[in-house]
C-alpha cells in the first residue's frame, strides 16, 4: 500500500500549487461545517494518507450526478479529485473502454480488497433477471455483487441509488431496486438528490477520507452535515411564509416580486437537503431562488408524491385524482346528509308514536 | 332527596300530582367527575381550532399586504395557534390518561373496550337496531352506550392520538432533527414515510376524520338528549346522568 499515492501527491502532479492546496482544505473545512483547526488536520490528512480508490459504476441513472459532481465549485478540486477517481474506475469518466476498463475494475478490486470505496450511481433493475440494465455484457446487478464483496464502505450517489427514483416510481415495470435493499451487508451512506449538489458529492468524500470513517448519518443513512435542516429551514423567502404571502399563479405580481411558493407546491417544508445554504453552480442560484418550487428530490420516492404543483397532493389509492381535502370533504358530505335524513326520519317517527299514543288514550 | 323532603319542598307550590310523580323519580348519578367534564369543553375547543387553523395550513388564505413581511405575520399566527392548541390538546390528553387511572370507573370507558364480554357484543347490536329504526325504546345507560363506546374509542381515543402522534412528529422536524422532541418522535417517519409529505397527507386525512366525528358526535349527543331515556347534553355540563322514567334498564 505503500506506494499508493497520496492526494497531496496527485495534486502536486497536476500542476497545483501549495497555496491552491490549503485554500482548498480550508473551503473544504468551511463545507463540512468545521472549525479552522481543522485546515490543517485535512491538509495532514491529504499529505500523508494513501489515497483512498474510489470505483464508481453505474446502473440504472442519467448520468446527472457524474454530471453534477463535475461541476464542484471549487475550481481545482473537481479536475483533481475527479481525475484520481477515474485512475480507477468510472466507466463514464475514463479513459479506457471495453475490456481494458473491464480488467481496470477487476485489476483494482484485486488489488485494494476491502480499502476501496464504491460508489454508484444509478439502481439495478431486478426484474428478468436484471436484463433491463446491462454493462459490460452482464445484468448490472451482477457487477454491483462483485464490486460491492469488498469494498469498504458503499456511497449510493443520487435519488437512484438511495431510493430508486424515476425508474422505481409506481408502477416500476423493471423492479428498479435501491442499492442498500440489494447490498444488505456493508455501511451504505446515501447522498440523494436529483442529481445530489456538487460539493456535497466532495465534500462526503474528503470527509470519510480525512477521517477515515463515515460522516454522521441522519435516520435515513444520509450524512447529517448536509440534510439535517430542510430547504424550508434556510429558505431566503421564508419571512413571506411567515407573513402568509405567497404565489398564486406562475405569472402573478407576487412571483415577480419573489413571495413564497408554498401555495405553488413547494416542497421545501418536507425536503431535507443543503440546497438553501449551499446552493448550486458555484453558489449562483438554486430552484426556489429561480422562482420555481423545490420538487422534494432527496425525499424518498419523490415521484409517487402527487403532482410538483399542488399543497395538498392527489391520492392515487382513490384511483380518481382526489386529494386529502377532497376525500375528507366527501366523507363529510356523506355523514352530514345520512345525519340529516336520521335526524328527519327521527323526528317523523317521534310524531307518529306522539299521534299513536294520543289515538289509544281517546 | 327522600320523599318527606320533597313533600316539604313541594308544600305550597302549585303542583299537580303528574309533577310530584315525575319529580319523585328524578334521580341521578354522578357519571362524570369535573376533570373529565373540563377535558371535554377543553378538548373541543381545541379540535375546533386545530380544525380551523389546520385546513388553513394545508390551504393558506390569500395573500395579503398589510405591511412589510418582516411585520406582517399572518401564516406564522396560524401556524402559532395551530401548535398552541396541539399542545393543549397533547397535554390535555396525557392528563385524561391520568385521569382514567385514578378517576371513577366511567373515566375508563374512553380505553377500555370489554371486546372479550358477550353482553358488550349484543348491545351494541341492540343500539344499531335502535339507531336503524328497528327498535322501539332505547335502553338506560349510566356511561356510554355500548356503540357510542366503540365510537369514542375509535374516534378519539385512536383518532386523538394518532394526530397527537404525527402532530409532534410534524412539529418536531420544525425544532430540528436534533431536537428532543424529533429524538422521541422521529420514527414516526421511519414507519409511515419516510418521506415527510407521507406523514403531512395522513396528518391531514386524520382531520377529516376528526371533523366526522364531530358532525355524528354533536347529533347523537342532541338527539339521544331528545329521543332516549336520559340526559345526555346537561350530563356533560353537571356531571350528573338523570332518567326519564322508573322503567327497568
Amino acid at each position: 500500500m505503500s506506494q499508493i499515492e497520496t492526494f497531496y501527491d496527485v495534486m502536486r502532479r497536476q500542476g497545483i500549487t501549495r497555496r491552491s492546496f490549503m485554500k482548498y482544505c480550508a473551503l473544504t473545512a468551511a463545507a463540512l461545517g468545521l472549525s479552522p483547526a481543522f485546515v490543517p488536520r485535512i491538509a495532514h490528512a491529504m499529505e500523508t494518507k494513501p489515497r483512498t480508490p474510489v470505483i464508481w459504476v453505474h446502473g440504472l441513472e442519467c448520468t446527472c450526478c457524474s454530471e453534477s459532481f463535475i461541476r464542484s465549485a471549487h475550481p481545482l478540486a473537481k479536475d483533481v479529485v475527479l481525475s484520481m477517481i477515474s485512475l480507477d474506475y468510472d466507466d463514464t469518466l475514463m479513459a479506457a473502454a471495453g475490456h481494458a476498463a473491464e480488467a481496470a475494475m477487476r485489476d483494482t478490486i484485486e488489488r485494494y480488497k476491502g480499502n476501496y470505496i464504491l460508489a454508484v450511481e444509478g439502481n439495478p433493475p431486478l426484474n428478468e433477471d436484471g436484463m433491463f440494465c446491462i454493462s459490460g455484457g452482464k445484468p448490472f446487478v451482477e457487477k454491483l455483487r462483485y464490486a460491492a464483496r469488498d469494498a469498504k464502505a458503499i456511497i449510493s450517489w443520487g435519488a437512484c441509488a438511495s431510493y430508486g427514483c424515476v425508474q422505481a416510481a409506481k408502477p416500476n415495470p423493471t423492479r428498479a431496486t435501491p442499492v442498500h435493499q440489494v447490498i444488505t451487508d456493508k455501511p451504505i451512506i446515501k447522498v440523494p438528490g436529483c442529481p445530489p449538489i456538487a460539493e456535497v458529492m466532495t465534500g462526503v468524500i474528503t470527509y470519510m477520507l480525512t477521517f477515515d470513517r463515515l460522516p454522521t448519518l441522519d435516520r435515513q443513512g444520509r450524512p447529517a452535515m448536509f440534510y439535517s435542516q430542510r430547504i424550508h429551514d434556510k429558505c431566503y423567502r421564508r419571512p413571506h411564509f411567515d407573513a402568509g404571502q405567497f404565489v398564486e399563479a406562475w405569472d402573478d405580481e407576487n412571483a415577480r416580486k419573489g413571495y413564497c411558493l408554498y401555495k405553488m407546491g413547494c416542497k421545501g417544508p418536507t425536503t431535507y437537503n443543503a440546497c438553501s445554504t449551499v446552493r448550486w453552480n458555484d453558489g449562483v442560484s438554486f430552484p426556489i431562488q429561480s422562482g420555481h418550487g423545490c420538487i422534494g428530490c432527496s425525499e424518498d420516492g419523490f415521484w409517487d408524491q402527487g403532482s410538483f404543483y399542488d399543497r395538498v397532493t392527489d391520492l392515487t389509492q382513490f384511483g380518481v385524482e382526489a386529494n386529502a381535502d377532497k376525500v375528507g370533504l366527501a366523507a363529510a358530505g356523506v355523514v352530514g346528509a345520512g345525519v340529516a335524513a336520521h335526524a328527519a326520519i327521527s323526528a317523523l317517527k317521534a310524531a307518529q308514536k306522539k299521534t299513536q299514543s294520543s289515538k289509544e288514550e281517546a | 332527596m327522600s320523599d318527606a323532603d320533597l313533600d316539604t319542598a313541594l308544600k305550597g307550590a302549585h303542583a299537580d300530582p303528574e309533577d310530584l310523580a315525575s319529580a319523585a323519580r328524578q334521580t341521578s348519578v354522578y357519571v362524570y367527575e369535573a376533570p373529565v367534564r373540563i377535558w371535554h369543553w377543553i378538548n373541543a375547543a381545541a379540535i375546533l381550532v386545530l380544525c380551523v387553523t389546520g385546513y388553513l395550513i394545508g390551504a393558506p388564505p390569500p395573500s395579503m399586504q398589510i405591511a412589510e413581511a418582516t411585520h406582517q405575520f399572518v401564516f406564522g399566527f396560524i401556524r402559532f395557534a395551530h401548535f398552541a392548541a396541539g399542545w393543549i390538546l397533547a397535554i390535555g390528553f396525557l392528563g385524561r390518561i391520568y385521569w382514567a387511572i385514578f378517576g371513577n370507573h366511567h373515566a375508563r370507558q374512553l380505553f377500555i373496550l370489554p371486546l372479550w364480554k358477550r353482553d358488550f357484543w349484543r348491545e351494541i347490536w341492540f343500539e344499531v337496531k335502535w339507531y336503524l329504526f328497528l327498535e322501539k325504546e332505547p335502553k338506560k345507560y349510566v356511561g356510554h352506550n355500548p356503540l357510542a363506546q366503540l365510537a369514542m374509542f375509535g374516534f378519539i381515543t385512536l383518532g386523538v392520538s394518532f394526530m397527537i402522534v404525527t402532530g409532534l412528529a410534524l412539529y418536531s422536524e420544525g425544532l430540528g432533527v436534533d431536537s428532543t422532541l424529533y429524538a422521541l418522535f422521529g420514527w414516526v417517519f421511519t414507519l409511515l414515510g419516510p418521506n415527510p409529505h407521507v406523514v403531512h397527507t395522513l396528518h391531514h386525512l386524520g382531520m377529516w376524520w376528526i371533523v366526522i366525528f364531530m358532525i355524528v358526535h354533536i347529533y347523537v349527543a342532541i338527539r339521544e338528549d331528545i329521543m332516549s331515556r336520559q340526559s345526555i347534553v346537561s350530563t356533560m355540563i353537571s356531571g350528573h346522568r338523570t332518567f326519564k322514567d322508573d322503567r327497568p334498564d
